[in-house]
């Protein structure tokens, strides 16, 4: 796949209440938006448990966005602030793992500002385009087993 | 009254420290036992027994091999085929062979900046050759093989399948009983499983006082004494705890009662893909304040968040290893 034609696949966890509602604000007044953000819908920014963010870059995601409702306005009262401390902390881990701070993102959009959720997707697309592909499972992973039970019934030396 | 034929027994050691081993011998008069119920084929440790000796077993001759230590290089593949192909049932015996341990930390780096900081850059390295190992090397009776040393470290059952897993680095003498006698009594669960732990999470055993989790700094062990009653979280130690299965201590967590933080060897928690990813969503939970600079600051305190979160199960996590 030559650059030109790269299309990064991001994966954005959305809150219920704010971003999400700004995602669909924005669908419905037909803003111009790039169709690369593959929205997840989640009660709160606070359910996205790192794990999530991990297994969608180990399954070939180029970038990870998370977004919710701005600090102070969560729906839960206090889930986007254990949300701020978790990605803060998982950003730190993300580059020592090799995946580059600007693959990952954390915004908060509230569901009136439809605008913003469209920059804000137009932005970070254009920002993984630029980074080029990640694809974990086709280059990091490349070669490696992943058992269980991995058939592998000769020996390999004498 | 005919006897019972004596159990079969092999044990083997991969990438590892030979920890396990000594956790073995460690349930003392017990191994009389041991040695009237079953006969040790092969325990490179202990038994001079070769690989060829195992080759020339049928397949399935074995009852019961321990297998500890990781996948790292190309001659623990091979004598994991092996050993697979001549036991019922394999189990992988302790933290390396489970989820890669200390040894799966290479997967933060690769292959060639380890040789060349191991034969090359070391202070007290006297290589002028700058000779690295070969696989391959012609010498005046033929050629000789070495194994390969691969990239990446590898769990046992990345490369065979496993039947059950002793987690634990070591695992503890009271559950290596547990399960031995299991495996005497024929009372094993259905396979695949793992055997000789908890079911809970560390800190369900934890005998600590335990409150409301507010943390403004974090301590390391060195940097703190800590209060021996309360729980170790909420004195800003990182605790693994939270994130890690239980079964270590008999009804008490060892390193916790001894006043040092769990550091996570027994695994992830049952139903946890990722031990690392839970622990860093506990831990960053517990930081007190709402402010991003100040959690930033706070945030500091945890310096290698790959290396404490993933100390012994970087090989199983999703991401399985670093891009470098």
């Amino acid at each position: 796949m030559s650059d030109e034609c790269f299309e990064p696949r991001i994966i954005g966890f959305l809150c219920n209440w704010c971003t999400y509602a700004a995602a669909d604000t924005a669908g419905v007044s037909r803003m111009k938006q790039p169709p690369n953000v593959d929205i997840i819908r989640v009660m709160c920014s606070g359910r996205v448990d790192p794990t999530f963010v991990l297994k969608a870059f180990r399954q070939g995601a180029d970038g990870v966005l998370v977004a919710g409702c701005h600090p102070g306005d969560c729906h839960y009262a206090e889930g986007n602030y254990k949300t701020l401390r978790r990605m803060t902390l998982l950003r730190k881990l993300l580059e020592q793992m090799g995946i580059e701070p600007g693959r990952f993102r954390l915004e908060w959009v509230s569901s009136a500002e439809a605008p913003k959720w469209a920059q804000v997707a137009r932005e970070f697309t254009e920002q993984v385009r630029a980074l080029g592909p990640l694809n974990w499972p086709g280059t990091v992973l490349a070669g490696v087993p992943t058992g269980p039970g991995h058939p592998h019934p000769q020996e390999v030396a004498e | 009254m005919s006897e019972k034929p004596k159990l079969k027994l092999a044990l083997y050691w991969a990438a590892s420290c030979g920890g396990c081993e000594i956790a073995v011998l460690e349930i003392n008069e017990k191994l009389l036992i041991v040695d009237q119920v079953a006969d040790i084929l092969f325990w490179p440790v202990a038994v001079d027994a070769k690989y060829d000796d195992v080759r020339a077993m049928p397949d399935g001759h074995i009852d019961v091999c321990l297998f500890n230590g990781g996948i790292r290089n190309s001659e623990q593949e091979e004598i994991a085929h092996l050993l697979r192909r001549k036991s019922k049932v394999l189990v992988a015996f302790g933290s390396c062979a489970n989820e890669g341990c200390i040894p799966g930390l290479a997967n933060l780096y690769t292959r060639e900046s380890i040789l060349e900081r191991v034969y090359l850059a070391t202070e007290s390295t006297d290589n002028p050759g700058k000779v690295l190992p070969q696989t391959t090397y012609q010498v005046p009776e033929g050629e000789i093989h070495i194994p390969e040393f691969y990239n990446t470290v590898l769990a046992l059952d990345d490369v065979v399948s496993v039947d059950y897993y002793v987690p634990g680095c070591p695992p503890q003498p009271h559950q290596i009983w547990n399960v031995l006698l299991a495996v005497v009594e024929g009372k094993l669960p259905p396979a695949p499983a793992v055997v000789g732990a908890g079911d809970k999470t560390c800190c369900d055993e934890c005998r600590r006082i335990k409150n409301v989790k507010k943390v403004k700094r974090f301590y390391r062990p060195f940097e703190i004494t800590p209060d021996p009653e309360i729980c170790l979280l909420e004195q800003g130690i990182v605790c693994m705890g939270p994130a890690t299965r239980s079964g270590c201590g008999e009804g008490r967590a060892l390193c916790v009662d001894a006043n040092m933080p769990c550091r996570g060897c027994y695994g992830p928690a049952p139903g946890v893909v990722d031990q690392g990813a839970k622990m860093l969503s506990a831990i960053a939970s517990v930081i007190d304040s709402n402010d991003p600079e100040e959690i930033a600051r706070i945030i500091e305190g945890i310096p290698d968040p790959a290396g404490t979160f993933y100390r012994f199960s970087l090989s199983k996590s999703l991401l399985r290893r670093a891009r470098v």
